[in-house]
């Protein structure tokens, strides 16, 4: 697995922080041009054939970070065009996620391919167990492409190991087959199938998924000073600096926004419909429950897991509800989530009270461009603590807990948690979905809650992090404990 | 026997730009000089507040900053001193 700070997502970070600053200081459409320039200059090494290669695949991943999609760039378009129209967008632009071709390294054919170590053995197992007789046997074994169906009975059963997979990193890493090549060998995005769970973003060694940035709208709304900008930040997001929330609120404060919440209130509120929910749905003798607040989740089961729909808690997510506390407060206010997660921006396009969805890298910039150092700010007052379990929706395991603290008789509750929705998480998923329809037994321990988490270890593992997780878990823990108790 | 200053710059600039995976340089160490190095967590060094254009993160190995940090170069900095300091 990739790190989740390496060379793509820095220079990802760095192209948002010039973006802010320009903006900030007024400069966007003029200066933008000289950012691919500034970021591959002459007297360094380049990382692909020259620095000019470089420049081209910088300028996409501007105008990705400038909230266009890259797809349909035109190499004739000026940036200076791509900011202006940036500045003056609306709405976020369907889809959420762009890939850059030219970045893109067009990887082989996923496939399996026999190396050096063969010994041309006289058992040859893996001729003898090739369905397809797809593999011929001289001094070595050779694999007859147009025969072989990738079935990888060859590799398991060479007791050399010789055979070996070559994968297609961002195909391996979606769970539910939405990408795959296009004519010319470049990946291609199926947006009926995606459930924008952000893996391939994380799992491209060439940074050639990119989510698009909607900065640029927040900066130019707080700069516009017309209708308050306020900020709802997730759980997860406590956990990704080495500060208290309330240094967090601060900093967001002097970012730029005009009042801050944490989701975390409206995990709470979440969590209370979802315990009652759960109460009511087992008294009318359902199966199962399970929750709602992972979008990623929600959509899987919603294109792919279609047994299970009627499984899924109708409880909304925690970010809808904190977005319906600010709307109370203030109907006109501009509202902007802050998560680690790409599938929220999908959520948020088709939740009319939520306008944007940032991620933490794009604050993360903010707060660099502003020149904001958050562990020296003064603590501000928070008037309203969510309890503990709401804190800690943000891990794997949370919000089942939450739910279970909140029922009146928790001898009811067989919980069970999926911890990632790789393919096997997939598979568990479809295992559900078959015994809610009756294709396989419901059992007197089949679990009967089920929190589901797109992201290994919850959303202190989403796409989007700046802190590595076994960090960012020591400091959830610590705003987990300062939070309130579940009554 | 003095120890090996290791100060990882946990500033904002510098977490934005994966500070935080230099914080796990402690499970990371090679176990020869697991008491050979003290490792704390360092308030904004300030460097990237500088007019001069750096590259973060930072780490400061005895009293050395060592721009756009990453952990194998930070183990090996530190091998290096505990080599020269085994001679010394």
């Amino acid at each position: 697995m990739l790190n989740i700070n390496n060379n793509a997502s820095n220079i990802n970070r760095e192209i948002l922080v010039r973006i802010a600053r320009l903006q900030l200081e007024g400069k966007l459409r003029d200066g933008v041009h000289y950012i691919p320039r500034e970021l591959a200059p002459t007297d360094k090494p380049p990382f692909r054939c020259c620095v000019y290669h470089d420049r081209a695949i910088l300028r996409m991943r501007v105008v990705a970070r400038l909230g266009c999609s890259v797809e349909d760039c035109d190499e004739d378009k000026p940036l200076y065009d791509y900011a202006a129209e940036a500045l003056k967008r609306e709405k976020p632009t369907w889809p959420m996620l762009t890939v850059l071709h030219d970045a893109c390294n067009g990887c082989v054919r996923s496939h399996y391919m026999v190396t050096n170590a063969c010994q041309g053995c006289f058992a040859r197992p893996c001729m003898v167990n090739c369905p397809k007789k797809a593999i011929t046997v001289d001094k070595h074994a050779h694999i007859d492409e147009t025969k072989c169906i990738n079935c990888g009975l060859c590799m398991q059963n060479c007791p050399y190991h010789s055979i070996i997979k070559i994968p297609v990193p961002c195909e391996e890493a979606c769970p539910v087959g939405a990408i795959s090549k296009d004519e010319s060998g470049h990946e291609k995005i199926d947006y009926d199938k995606c459930i924008f769970c952000g893996n391939c973003m994380r799992s491209c060694p060439f940074g050639a998924m990119m989510d698009k940035s909607q900065l640029v709208d927040v900066i130019r709304h707080m700069m516009e000073n017309k209708k308050k900008v306020v900020a709802l930040y997730a759980p997860a997001i406590a956990s990704q600096f080495r500060a208290e929330s309330g240094q967090l609120e601060e900093a967001l404060l002097d970012a730029g926004f005009d009042k801050v919440y944490e989701v975390a209130l409206g995990a709470d509120i979440c969590a209370d419909k979802e315990a009652k929910e759960f109460e009511e749905r087992m008294a009318r003798g359902d199966k199962m429950m399970t929750t709602s607040c992972c979008s990623a989740y929600v959509r899987a089961v919603q294109i792919h897991v279609p047994e299970l729909k009627e499984c899924v808690s109708s409880t909304r997510s925690p970010m809808h509800y904190t977005a319906e506390i600010a709307r109370k407060e203030d109907p006109d206010c501009i509202t902007v989530f802050i998560g680690p997660c790409l599938a929220k921006r999908r959520e948020g396009f088709d939740d009319n009270i939520v306008n944007y969805v940032l991620s933490i890298e794009e604050v993360g910039a903010l707060l660099i461009a502003k020149g904001i150092e958050i562990a020296s700010l003064k603590s501000k007052e928070q008037k309203v603590i969510p309890t503990s379990t709401g804190r800690n929706f943000a891990k794997t395991g949370g919000v089942e807990e939450a739910v279970a603290a909140r029922l009146k008789d928790k001898s009811i509750l067989r919980p069970a948690v999926i911890n990632g929705l790789d393919k096997t998480g997939m598979k568990t998923l479809a295992m559900y979905g078959m015994i809610n329809s009756g294709k396989l037994p419901c059992k007197p321990d089949t679990p009967n809650l089920i929190e589901v988490m797109a992201c290994e270890g919850g959303c202190i593992g989403g796409p989007s992090v700046i802190t590595n997780p076994k960090i960012a878990s020591v400091q959830l823990g610590k705003y987990v404990a300062e939070g309130t108790k579940t009554e | 026997m003095r120890k090996i200053q290791v100060e990882i710059c946990t500033g904002t600039a510098c977490f934005v730009m994966g500070a935080s995976e230099l914080m796990l340089l402690e499970e990371k160490l090679p176990e020869s000089l697991q008491d050979k190095v003290e490792i704390t967590g360092s308030p904004c060094m300030g460097n990237c507040h500088s007019e001069r254009k750096s590259h973060l993160p930072f780490v400061k190995i005895d009293g050395e900053v060592i721009e756009d940090a990453n952990l194998p170069d930070v183990i090996e900095r530190i091998e290096k001193i505990a080599e020269g300091n085994k001679n010394a």
